[in-house]
């Protein structure tokens, strides 16, 4: 497949660096957007952007020139309103020019609010989402289809924490045990807040690790802002087999912009120009 | 009209057929496989049979994976039950472009004893108003099997509509199934009934009263529920001068009772008499009783045609 991801998970030291280095970049880029758009989820769009990027330039088989290979891994977005980090990604892998993400929200633009797979295939805009919960049904079906076709290609799945309160999401972790889904990756980004506050207190998710264990999956937790452990949990899910990884990483929610990191109220709002201007420049120095 | 059998039946049978030919059939149903004859297939298939256990969102997202990856699924489950879970519906099938086959049996208040809580009356109204999704409903058997056949190679989501009750068959064996047309199977002209489903049969024998009395109705078999066959309709109509009955098991909110009168108030505004469920929740009791009850039957049908054209 085309070189932009090598499709494997190692976790050496240059990779790592490497990651790092376009995450850096893609989070200036998503707090662009964002402006640009007046409107959109910073939030949790830099929460997940160090996972997204890993997956996106190292542990995904995926071609940017040949968008719809049928072999490709697939990448669903559950969470879709973090949906920015995907497309900074998009624009970094080739699937869509740098100048389109300025097209974000805007009548007519490929780039929809949520990932819409009609209107551009890549990773992360497999299917739509928008409304919570439904991801990993879908990448289920995916991950069977692939099974029934002699596994040519596994499936991931990014999952916001909030979004693990919908009934469908426990749902589709009692299945895919049944299925035997060791092709089936669900990563969750533990960022411990939502829209109408903390976690814990809208609706409390914990405790995890036992209530996912006992659905029978293989569990790994891990810093979701260190790739290199991001890395060595694909490699262990890949190395897993029989039963489903899931990955609880752990994150900070708007992480890489002071003002915003932990901040509940910045799930759902653009940073206006100050801010953004605020923002990038901590972005460029980090 | 000898041969009677469930539409849900002659599905099941029509879907072990299918999946004999192709490989990229498979079958999801919620823990009602027996009730909708999914386990037709699951017995012959199990390899590709998905016992989902009663998680018809789950269901209904795995069906539209599978779809997106170049499967052809069959998700099975009464219908009262599918349009429940409408937001995957809506989001996961219908606007992912995956080319799910949403099958709901028990379709309408002929689902009988069980009572509202089972009995599909909404599904038509629901799936017609989302964008790409095709709406079925097979008037007998023979039209079962050819629309089973013809979804194989359906572009798009599309949702089958089938009885739980047996069905006089109304087709003769080398019938073929024309999608997105409406058929027309007795000639008149002082009225027309669009009918739907079970509502065929009945409507036909209705028009055979009604010839005895001199009456002389069009009776019009709309399988294709969306998209309508608004060019037909409109021809159906004009041929019996503006009078238009509609009879089917729904609701008469949004199923074809709807889509036949938005279609003529825009193109040939008719005097129309919708024969449905009306605006009540359902109840128990025989299906022959609640047919009766509600005039959804030959005798029903033709008594309000008569009162429609007095
Ligand atoms: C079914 C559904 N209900 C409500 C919403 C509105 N909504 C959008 S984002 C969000 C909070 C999501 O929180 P979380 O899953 O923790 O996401 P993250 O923190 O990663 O942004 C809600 C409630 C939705 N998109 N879908
Ligand atoms: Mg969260």
């Amino acid at each position: 497949m085309h070189p932009v991801s090598p499709g494997t998970p190692r976790a050496d030291e240059a990779t790592v660096r490497r990651l790092e280095e376009i995450a850096r970049r893609l989070r200036v880029d998503i707090v662009e957007m964002l402006a640009k758009a007046g409107s959109g989820h910073p939030g949790g769009s830099l929460s997940a952007i160090d996972m997204v990027v890993a997956l996106y330039f190292q542990v995904l088989r995926h071609d940017p020139q040949n968008p719809g290979r049928p072999d490709r891994d697939r990448f669903v977005l559950s969470k879709g309103h973090g949906v920015p980090a995907v497309y900074a990604c998009m624009a970094e892998a080739g699937y869509v020019s740098r100048e389109e993400l300025s097209t974000l929200r805007r009548l007519g633009s490929r780039l929809q609010g949520h990932p819409v797979s009609s209107f551009v295939l890549a990773p992360g805009v497999e299917a739509c989402t928008g409304s919570l919960g439904q991801g990993l049904s879908v990448a289920q079906g995916m991950a069977i289809a692939s099974k029934l076709d002699g596994e040519p290609f596994r499936v991931y799945c990014l999952l916001g924490d909030g979004e693990m309160q919908e009934g469908q999401v426990w749902e589709a972790l009692m299945s895919a045990p049944k299925y035997r889904l060791d092709n089936l990756v669900a990563i969750l980004d533990y960022n411990k807040a939502q829209i109408d506050g903390f976690v814990k207190d809208v609706m409390d998710i914990e405790p995890l690790r036992e209530k996912l264990e006992s659905f029978n999956w293989h569990v790994v937790t891990i810093d979701g802002h260190d790739i290199g452990a991001f890395l060595r949990a694909m490699e262990e899910a890949q190395a897993t087999k029989g039963r489903p990884t899931f990955v609880i990483a752990n994150t900070v929610k708007g992480k890489g912009v002071s003002f915003m990191e932990g901040v509940v109220d910045w799930h759902g709002v653009a940073p206006n120009a100050e801010q953004a201007a605020r923002a990038i420049e901590e972005l460029k120095r980090s | 009209m000898s041969v009677k059998k469930a539409t849900r039946q002659a599905f099941g049978e029509a879907l072990v057929r299918l999946g004999e030919e192709r490989q990229d059939i498979v079958v999801l149903d919620a823990d009602l496989a027996k009730s909708t004859k999914s386990e037709l297939f699951g017995k012959k298939f199990p390899e590709r049979f998905f016992e989902m256990g009663i998680q018809e969102a789950n269901m209904l997202g795995t069906a539209a994976g599978l779809a997106l990856c170049g499967k052809v699924p069959f998700a099975c489950s009464f219908a009262c039950f599918i349009t429940g879970r409408y937001d995957q519906i809506r989001i996961s099938v219908a606007y992912s472009e995956a080319n799910v086959r949403i099958v709901g049996t028990h379709a309408g208040i002929a689902v009988g004893d069980d009572g509202y809580s089972q009995q599909g009356l909404e599904d038509i109204a629901l799936m017609r108003a989302l964008p790409t999704m095709a709406v079925i409903q097979p008037a007998d058997d023979v039209e079962t099997e050819a629309v089973v056949r013809y979804l194989a190679d359906h572009e798009g989501p599309a949702y089958l509509r089938l009885t739980r009750q047996n069905v006089d068959r109304i087709h003769s064996e080398d019938y073929v199934f024309r999608f997105g047309r409406i058929e027309t199977l007795r000639d008149g002209k002082d009225a027309v009934i669009f009918a739907t489903g079970a509502q065929v049969a009945e409507s036909l024998r209705a028009a055979e009263a009604l010839a005895a009395e001199g009456i002389s109705v069009r009776v019009v078999n709309v399988a294709t529920l969306k998209p309508l066959d608004v060019e037909g309709v409109v021809e159906a109509a004009r041929a019996c001068g503006g009078k238009v009955i509609t009879a089917e098991d729904h609701s008469v909110i949004g199923g074809l009772g709807s889509a036949v009168a938005e279609c003529l108030a825009e193109h040939f505004p008719s005097r129309m008499l919708r024969i449905g469920v009306p605006d009540v929740f359902g109840e128990s009791g025989s299906p022959a009783d609640l047919y009766r009850k509600y005039g959804l039957d030959a005798e029903g049908i033709a008594k309000k045609v008569r009162e429609f054209l007095r």
